[in-house]
C-alpha cells in the first residue's frame, strides 16, 4: 500500500476529528459511511465501537479519537464512518466529519516531531500544512493494526 | 488452479481430480468384492480404473504412477481373464495396492519423492499372483504405449491413450482373416451391427471390435456399405458403414454382447441366434471372408485423423499369430474407453468450490434482505391481505426454497470420507496385529463439504482407537467367546436436521474402573469422587487423558478425545459415548447439515440483541427471586425439580452490565452442555427462533471468549452468535462445577 509512500503527488482525504485535522492517503479509503448503530464485541478495548453491517460483511469499527487518545466521541448523527482498507483487512473508522480532499507533493509533508508516546506512538506519519492549518497524516497501517496485536 | 494461464497445469489439474473418482471407483469395486457381492462387471470396473489412471499418468510421463499401476492392472486382467481367483490374501495385496496407487496420484500431485522402496515391496506382492505368466515385455510396455501421445493436449485426456492404444493395432496388422482351425462354434449367430453418428465421437473402433468377434469362433462379415456418400460428401467423423456379422461360437450370448458393451446406445446392435444348421446360413450371404479388410480399410478413410498414431515401432504386437489364444492385448483399450463413457453419460458439472461459496453467501444476503423488506413491510403498516404482503410472502417461501437447494449442492455423501477410513482401518489393524473389519452403513448421506472436511482427523483419531483400544486382542476375543475378527461399525444417518456419525465397536467396552483409577491418578478428578458410569466414560475427554498402557504406534499420544471433541464442537457437533463391559463402546457424533445457517435463538441481554444455538437451549424458565440460591458471594444456582443448576449471567460476564440482583421476571435458558451438564443462562428476553446466516468474524478482530460468529438480522444490525461452553468454560472453572446432568428432558427437543 501506498500510504506510508512519501509520494512525488499523493492525494488525501482531510477529516475532523475534536476540533483537529488529520488526513490519509486516499488510495487506502474504500468509501464513506454515515453513523449506524454498532454492535459492541464484549470485552473489547474501549476505542472498539463494536461491528456494523457493511452491505452483508461484518465490519469491526474503531473509534478513531479514542484510539488517538482524544475524548470519545459523542454520539451523533453527523458523525461518520471512513472505510479503510489495509493489508487486506476492512475497518470502519469514526470520525466526526469529513473536509476535502487534497492534493499534496512530497515536500509539502514534513516528520512529525518525535515527542509523541503511548498508544499512538507512531501513528502519525507527517505534517502538512494547509491553509495555513496543520493536517496530520496518519500512518494507517499503525493506526489499524495494533487491534490485532492487542488482540492476539 | 493458481496456474490457470497454463493449459497445461489446468489439464493435469483435471486429470487429478478424475483421478480422484477412479479411486473412489477402484475402493468402490474392491469393497463390494471384500462384501462378496461382486459380479463379472465388479472387477471390469475396478480394472478400467485401473487402467484409466495408468492412461492419464502416462499422457503426464509420471512414471512411478504408471509403472505401478500397470503392474496392479496387469494382475487385475487376470483375475478378469478367470485365470486368478480372488481369495482373501489377494484382495488384501489389492486394497493395499489400491492405496498405494493412491498415494501415488497424491505424490505425483504434490511432487514428492516417490516411496521408491514400497512400490517394489507391493510390486513384488502383487507379482506372486503372475506366476510365469508375467509377460516379460510388459514391463517395458508402458513408455512405448504411452510416449508417443504425451503432447497431444488438445484431446480428452483417457481418450488420447486410448487412442493410441486403439490405433496400435495398425491396419496392415488388422485380424487375419478368421481361422478355420480353429474350434467350430456349435451355435451360429445372425449379429447386425449399425454404428451410429455418434459413435466415433468415443474414440471406439468397429475394426476392433469386429476382430475381438473373430476370436470368439467363425466369423463371416458382410459389409453394407449404401449408406456411403461420394467422397466429396463424407463427414470422417461420421460412421457410413454397417455391417451383417454370421459367428459361428460355442461362447454364450452374453459374451457377444460384452464386446460390443462400450458402444452401447451408439450403435444399433441386433443378435439373433440362428436356428438349425446354422453353417449353411452363414454360407448363403457369404461374401467370402476377406471381406472385412476391405470393409475395414474403406471405414478408417472415415477415422479422424488423431487416430492415426505416428506409427509405434513396436507397437502392432497384437495381431502375431502366436497370441490368439492369450489375452488381446488391445483389449484394455475398451475398458478404458467405457471408464470415460459412464462419466460423460452422469451429467455432473464441476464447479469451483469458490463459485459455491460465493452462491451461498449471496443466498445468505437475500435471506438477510428479505428479512430486512418484511420487517420494513410490517412497520409501514400494510395490510396483511395487501398485494405486497402476499407477494412478500411468496419472495419468503422462494428465498427458503433457493437457500435449501444452494446447501444441498454443497452437499456431499460422505462416501469419500468413509473410504478413508476404511484404510485406516486396515492399516492399523495390521500395525497391531489385529483381524478387524470395518462395516460402513450410510456412506449415500451427504453433509456439507466443509463438515464432511473437518471430520476427517477425528473420525481418523476414532478409528484409530477403536482398533487399538475398543478392540481386544484376537486371544482374549476368542477366550471371551468372541469371533477373532473384530467387527467396527461406521454409520451416518440423517436424524432431525442432524446428521448423526456412529463408530461402534464390539470390543470389550470401557473399562470404567481402570479409567477412573488412571482418572485419579492423573489428578484429573478428585481421589474420593462418586462417578456414575456415564461421567467415568466421559473422562475420556477430558484433556491429558490417554489410557492405552503401552504408548503405540496409533494412538496413545497424548493427544485423546479431547481433541476430538474439540474438532467437533468447533463444527457444532456434540460427541456421546455408550458403552457396554464386554460388547462394545458406540461413539456417537451430531453435527449440523450446514455451517453456514443455523437455527438460532436471538435473545436480548442489557439491550443488545445475541443469538444462541437452539439446539443447546434444553428448556426455558421464567425467574423469581426465590428460586436463585446463593452458594457464595458471586455464586448462585438455581432449583431445577430438585437439582441444582449453577446460575451464569450472561449480560455481566460479557461486561454489559453489573450482576443482576433482582432475578424477578428474568428468564434464563438452560443450556445442554457436551458431558451432559447443565447451566442455566440468565438473559432479559427471548425474542424470537429462527434461521440465521453465519458470518464469520475475522480473526483480525478482537475476539472475546464465547463468541462464536455473527449474523445479520432482519433490521441490518449485526448480533452476535454465543458459544455457551466455550464462555462458561472460560469465566473460570474454579466458580462453577459443572453440575449433575438433568433427569428430565427440555420442552425445545
Amino acid at each position: 500500500m501506498t500510504e506510508t509512500v512519501l509520494s512525488a503527488n499523493m492525494e488525501l482525504l482531510t477529516f475532523r476529528l475534536a476540533e483537529q485535522e488529520y488526513a490519509l492517503d486516499i488510495m487506502s479509503v474504500r468509501e464513506i459511511r454515515g453513523w449506524t448503530h454498532a454492535t459492541q464485541l464484549p470485552h473489547a478495548p474501549a476505542y472498539m465501537k463494536g461491528v456494523i453491517n457493511l452491505r452483508g460483511t461484518v465490519l469491526p469499527v474503531m473509534d478513531l479519537g479514542l484510539r488517538l487518545g482524544l475524548p470519545p466521541r459523542e454520539e451523533n448523527e453527523r458523525n461518520v464512518i471512513i472505510v479503510v482498507k489495509s493489508e487486506d483487512v476492512m475497518t470502519g473508522l469514526l470520525v466526526d466529519a469529513v473536509s476535502d480532499i487534497v492534493a499534496v507533493t512530497g515536500e509539502d509533508l514534513q516528520p512529525p516531531p518525535e515527542l509523541s508516546s503511548g498508544a499512538s506512538e507512531g501513528v502519525v506519519s507527517s505534517l502538512t500544512l494547509i491553509d495555513e492549518r496543520m493536517i496530520r497524516v496518519l500512518n494507517l497501517a499503525a493506526t489499524v493494526g495494533t487491534i490485532e496485536r492487542t488482540a492476539a | 488452479m493458481s496456474e490457470e494461464n497454463d493449459p497445461m497445469a489446468e489439464i493435469r489439474a483435471s486429470f487429478f481430480i478424475e483421478c480422484e473418482e477412479l479411486l473412489e471407483a477402484l475402493q468402490d469395486g474392491l469393497q463390494t468384492i471384500d462384501d462378496g457381492a461382486a459380479d463379472s462387471e465388479t472387477i471390469n470396473v475396478v480394472f478400467r480404473a485401473v487402467h484409466s489412471i495408468k492412461g492419464g499418468a502416462g499422457a503426464f510421463g509420471l512414471e512411478a504412477l504408471v509403472r505401478f499401476a500397470h503392474r496392479f492392472e496387469t494382475v487385475l486382467d487376470e483375475v478378469r481373464a478367470g485365470r486368478l481367483t480372488i481369495d482373501d490374501e489377494a484382495l488384501k495385496v489389492f486394497f493395499q495396492a489400491a492405496d498405494h496407487v493412491s498415494d501415488l496420484v497424491r505424490i505425483c500431485r504434490d511432487g514428492a519423492d516417490a516411496p521408491d522402496a514400497e512400490t517394489a515391496v507391493l510390486i513384488g506382492a502383487l507379482d506372486q499372483f503372475l506366476g510365469d505368466t508375467v509377460p516379460e515385455e510388459d514391463a517395458e510396455e508402458p513408455e512405448i504405449e504411452f510416449a508417443p501421445m504425451g503432447l497431444s493436449l488438445d484431446l480428452d485426456l483417457s481418450d488420447a491413450s486410448d487412442e493410441t492404444e486403439a490405433a496400435c493395432p495398425d491396419l496392415d496388422a488388422l485380424p487375419p482373416p478368421p481361422d478355420f482351425g480353429a474350434p467350430t462354434g456349435d451355435t451360429a449367430y445372425t449379429i447386425t451391427f449399425i454404428p451410429q453418428a455418434e459413435m466415433f465421437e468415443t474414440g471406439n473402433e468397429p475394426a476392433l471390435l469386429l476382430r475381438n468377434l473373430s476370436q470368439m469362433g467363425d466369423l463371416k462379415v458382410t459389409c453394407d456399405a449404401s449408406t456411403l456418400p461420394d467422397l466429396d460428401k463424407i463427414t470422417p467423423e461420421v460412421p457410413h458403414l454397417s455391417w451383417t456379422i454370421h459367428l459361428q461360437t460355442d461362447v454364450e450370448e452374453a459374451e457377444i454382447r460384452s464386446i460390443f458393451e462400450f458402444v452401447e446406445g451408439l450403435c444399433v446392435l441386433e443378435i439373433a441366434r440362428e436356428t438349425g444348421d446354422g453353417g449353411s446360413d452363414g454360407d448363403t450371404t457369404d461374401e467370402t471372408p476377406v471381406s472385412p479388410i476391405v470393409d475395414i480399410s474403406s471405414e478408417t478413410v472415415n477415422t479422424p485423423p488423431p487416430a492415426r498414431p505416428p506409427d509405434p515401432p513396436q507397437a502392432p504386437t497384437a495381431p502375431k499369430p502366436a497370441q490368439a489364444a492369450a489375452p488381446n492385448p488391445a483389449e484394455p483399450s475398451q475398458p478404458a474407453r467405457a471408464a470415460t463413457a459412464p462419466t460423460a453419460a452422469k451429467s455432473v458439472v464441476r464447479v469451483d468450490l469458490d463459485r459455491i461459496e460465493r452462491l451461498v453467501n449471496l443466498v445468505g444476503e437475500l435471506v438477510i434482505n428479505q428479512a430486512m423488506l418484511s420487517q420494513s413491510l410490517e412497520q409501514s403498516g400494510l395490510s396483511p391481505h395487501s398485494d405486497a404482503m402476499s407477494g412478500l410472502e411468496e419472495f419468503q417461501r422462494l428465498t427458503r426454497d433457493i437457500q435449501d437447494s444452494v446447501m444441498m449442492i454443497r452437499a456431499q455423501p460422505v462416501k469419500s470420507l468413509f473410504q478413508r477410513m476404511s484404510r485406516i482401518v486396515r492399516e492399523s489393524s495390521a500395525a497391531v496385529s489385529k483381524d478387524v473389519r470395518l462395516n460402513v452403513i450410510g456412506e449415500g448421506t451427504e453433509v456439507d463439504k466443509t463438515v464432511i472436511e473437518r471430520l476427517a482427523d477425528p473420525l481418523t483419531h476414532m478409528i484409530r482407537n477403536a482398533v487399538d483400544h475398543g478392540l481386544e486382542t484376537p486371544e482374549k476375543r476368542i477366550a471371551a467367546g468372541k469371533p477373532a475378527q473384530g467387527q467396527i461399525n461406521l454409520s451416518a444417518a440423517h436424524r432431525s436436521g442432524r446428521v448423526v456419525i456412529e463408530i461402534s465397536d464390539d470390543g470389550a467396552g470401557i473399562n470404567r474402573p481402570r479409567v477412573l483409577q488412571i482418572a485419579i491418578d492423573k489428578g484429573l478428578i478428585p481421589a474420593d469422587a462418586q462417578l456414575s458410569d456415564t461421567e467415568i466414560d466421559n473422562l475420556l475427554f477430558l484433556p491429558g487423558f490417554s489410557t492405552a498402557s503401552v504408548v503405540s504406534d496409533l494412538s496413545g499420544r497424548g493427544v485423546g478425545m479431547d481433541v476430538v471433541r474439540t474438532s467437533i464442537q468447533a463444527l457444532g457437533g456434540r460427541i456421546t459415548i455408550t458403552s457396554n463391559p464386554g460388547e462394545g463402546s458406540t461413539f456417537s457424533i451430531s453435527l449440523p447439515l450446514t455451517l453456514a445457517v443455523l437455527d438460532g435463538m436471538v435473545i436480548k441481554v442489557a439491550g443488545e440483541t445475541l443469538v444462541l444455538p437452539l439446539n443447546l437451549v434444553v428448556e426455558t424458565l421464567t425467574l423469581s427471586n426465590q428460586d436463585v440460591q446463593m452458594v457464595r458471594p458471586g455464586n448462585q444456582v438455581i432449583e431445577v425439580r430438585s437439582g441444582f443448576v449453577p446460575l451464569f449471567d450472561l449480560g455481566a460476564s460479557l461486561g454489559y452490565r453489573e450482576p443482576l440482583q433482582n432475578f424477578d421476571g428474568a428468564v434464563v435458558l438452560l443450556i445442554a452442555q457436551e458431558d451432559e451438564s447443565c447451566t442455566a443462562l440468565l438473559i432479559d428476553n427471548i425474542l424470537d427462533q429462527r434461521q440465521v446466516v453465519i458470518k464469520g468474524l475475522d480473526d483480525s478482530f478482537h475476539r472475546a471468549p464465547g463468541i462464536a460468529a455473527a449474523t445479520i438480522l432482519g433490521d441490518g444490525q449485526i448480533a452476535l452468535i454465543l458459544d455457551p461452553s466455550d464462555m462458561i468454560a472460560n469465566a473460570g472453572a474454579t466458580a462453577l462445577a459443572p453440575s449433575p446432568p438433568l433427569k428430565t428432558q427440555g420442552v425445545s427437543a
